[in-house]
């Protein structure tokens, strides 16, 4: 409830805090969809894929592969129509971003997808929309009725002659609807089972044809991108990460939210600096940086820039900026029960080493907290994590196998503890 | 006949969008449950018809996705996230609180059919934590007397 605007803010969320943003009146008033027109009347489908290729924006769901080089695998040509798919199921846990950009934000992202739908010459958008997400999607619904009776969608987009359909769908409940062939089942009106690729989706997506699937996040850059050009939006961010991204800082800090800043901004001055640092004057323990899928880092490493290029060294990624903070009286083996248990819980069950894996990773982990545990059950840990990880038909077996080795990596003594007290050792930790 | 003709008629709609008849099977799901309050196998059978697929090509999506109901539920639904920022201030506590008031345990309804207590994986208000959502409907920066509050204003 209320309104949740990120306390910094940038080209993205400027205009977050005014009402009249969300509607198509005052979109336009601050200079709404004329990165569109420009794109639709003066540029050619490709000068508008290479100009996004040439800002380099890399695509923020997670994975961070460049947007433009994606659009630019769509086939040309030929008769198959080609889809859109924009992915607003944001389920990572610790990611909140995709939700106020829904919510006070739907008119830039829907005309970035238009600017995509240009490029990729496609004729109809799907927005994937998590289905918890109803003020969202009520946001996405209102904006979309706008765009349609000001002829902005539909049969003649901008008065161009260009046509655009956009479908807004609502999922159901499942966390792999995030991923992009899981999603594009769940379009299907089928299970979110991701599928084997390839085909990969440009050959091979929603219902047969070819697809791209982008972010939310992704497509509000691409107007600001038009307006400004590539150069400007690499004024942002670093050489290899351009761009701002919204992080979102949640867990024992003082003033947990979303912040707007350049990727590159470093870990320790997101927390200190603009989240007000760990609440209750406590100490740090460790910080999840991109989305629970993400390894965590402890205390000491945490003077790091946010760019992958960066995290990579220290073995974890951005994901979906997602930044959770743990202060001292956390007991990690209590947190790797919680992020082991949620992935047991969302496994799509296709794969045996992630429907197995999960499970058996979560109930080895409770029986450590319970006390119960033994120091080969920690060794047995790292082993099924090993075997889960890059064997399955998509990234989620990673998902859930990278925190286990992330806590194991830089924690191991937590769980040590437990097996020689026989008992959790953290009496001020959070509540199971 | 089990699923009214007015939900008929706004299923058709929705297949309408799609380019295959199946795109609509969610948004059919949605449409009905919200009608009936969960997907009996009576209604599954009716969806199968209006989709010529088979009553488990349904019942295999309702139980995939933890949004749709293969059982009655309450007349509302309290989710507590229980996800690790959420629990990090605290949810659980949160939860156990209404467990306790609620006479119920998460997954269960109370005796009057008044309420289905639930916890949800993230909700994407780890910010805002601890949260609920209540029907469509999420109540943030909460603590137990404020979400007691609004558990009893439910009717």
């Amino acid at each position: 409830m209320g309104l949740k605007v990120p306390f910094v803010t940038s080209y993205l969320t400027e205009h977050f805090g005014d009402d009249d943003f969300t509607k198509l009146e005052g979109y336009r008033k601050r200079g709404g969809w004329e990165a569109a027109r420009k794109a639709l009347t003066t540029m050619t489908p490709d000068e508008v894929t290479e100009t996004v290729k040439a800002s380099g924006l890399q695509g923020r769901g997670g994975a961070g592969f460049p947007a433009g080089l994606k659009w630019s695998f769509m086939p040309k040509g030929g008769d198959k129509p080609r889809y859109i798919a924009c992915n607003a199921d944001e389920s990572e846990p610790g990611s909140f971003k995709d939700r106020i950009l829904l919510e006070r934000g739907a008119h830039q992202m829907l005309e970035g997808i238009l600017i995509g739908a240009w490029a990729m010459q496609a004729e109809k958008t799907f927005i994937y929309c998590r289905g918890e997400y109803a003020g969202p999607g009520a946001s996405i619904r209102r904006a979309l009725e706008e765009c349609y009776a000001a002829g902005i969608l539909g049969a003649n987009c901008l008065g161009t002659g260009f046509c655009h359909d956009v479908v807004l769908m609502l999922g159901a409940g499942a966390y792999i609807c995030g991923e992009e062939t899981g999603l594009l089942e769940s379009l299907e009106g089928k299970k979110g089972q991701p599928r084997k690729k390839p085909p990969f989706p440009a050959q091979h997506g929603a219902f047969g044809m070819p697809t791209t699937v982008n972010n939310v996040e992704t497509f509000s850059h691409v107007r600001h991108i038009l307006n400004h050009g590539p150069e400007w939006f690499k004024g942002f961010g670093t050489d290899k990460s351009p761009g701002t991204t919204i992080f979102g800082v949640s867990g024992h800090v003082a003033r947990p939210g979303l912040f707007e800043l350049p990727l590159g901004t470093r870990l320790d001055e997101i927390i200190f600096e603009h989240a007000g640092g760990v609440a209750n004057g406590r100490k740090l323990k460790g910080v999840i940086p991109g989305g629970m899928s993400m390894p965590i880092l402890p205390a000491g490493q945490i003077d790091v820039q946010m760019a992958n290029e960066f995290l990579r060294e220290r073995k974890t990624m951005l994901g979906t900026g997602g930044i959770i903070v743990m202060d001292e009286t956390t007991c990690m083996v209590r947190a790797s029960c919680v992020i082991t248990y949620f992935f047991r819980d969302e496994s799509c069950g296709q794969c045996t080493q992630c429907r197995e894996g999960t499970g058996w990773l979560h109930k080895i982990i409770t029986r450590i907290e319970r006390g119960a545990g033994s120091m080969e059950d920690i060794d047995i840990l790292a082993d099924i994590a090993g075997k889960m990880e890059g064997a399955t038909i998509c990234a989620f077996a990673d998902a859930a196998a990278w925190p286990v080795q992330g806590m194991l990596r830089h924690f191991r003594e937590d769980f040590e503890l437990h097996v020689k007290h026989g008992k959790c050792p953290f009496p001020e930790s959070f509540e199971l | 006949m089990v699923i009214s003709e007015e939900t008929r008629a706004k299923i058709e709609a929705e297949i309408a969008k799609y380019p295959q008849r199946r795109g609509g099977l969610l948004p059919a799901l949605h449409l009905v449950q919200k009608e009936k309050g969960w997907i009996s196998l009576e209604t599954a059978q009716e969806l199968a018809g209006i989709f010529g697929i088979k009553p488990v090509d349904v019942m295999e999506v309702v139980s995939f996705y933890s949004m749709f109901y293969d059982r009655p539920q309450g007349r509302h639904h309290v989710h507590v996230c229980t996800n690790l920022p959420c629990s990090l201030r605290g949810s659980r506590d949160l939860l156990r609180g209404l467990e306790a008031h609620l006479g119920v345990e998460a997954g269960e309804t109370t005796l009057d059919g008044r309420i289905t207590l639930g916890h949800e994986e993230c909700l994407g208000a780890c910010g805002y934590s601890p949260m609920m959502r209540v029907d469509e409907t999420y109540h943030e920066d909460l603590d137990l007397a404020s979400a007691r509050e609004i558990v009893d204003g439910l009717k």
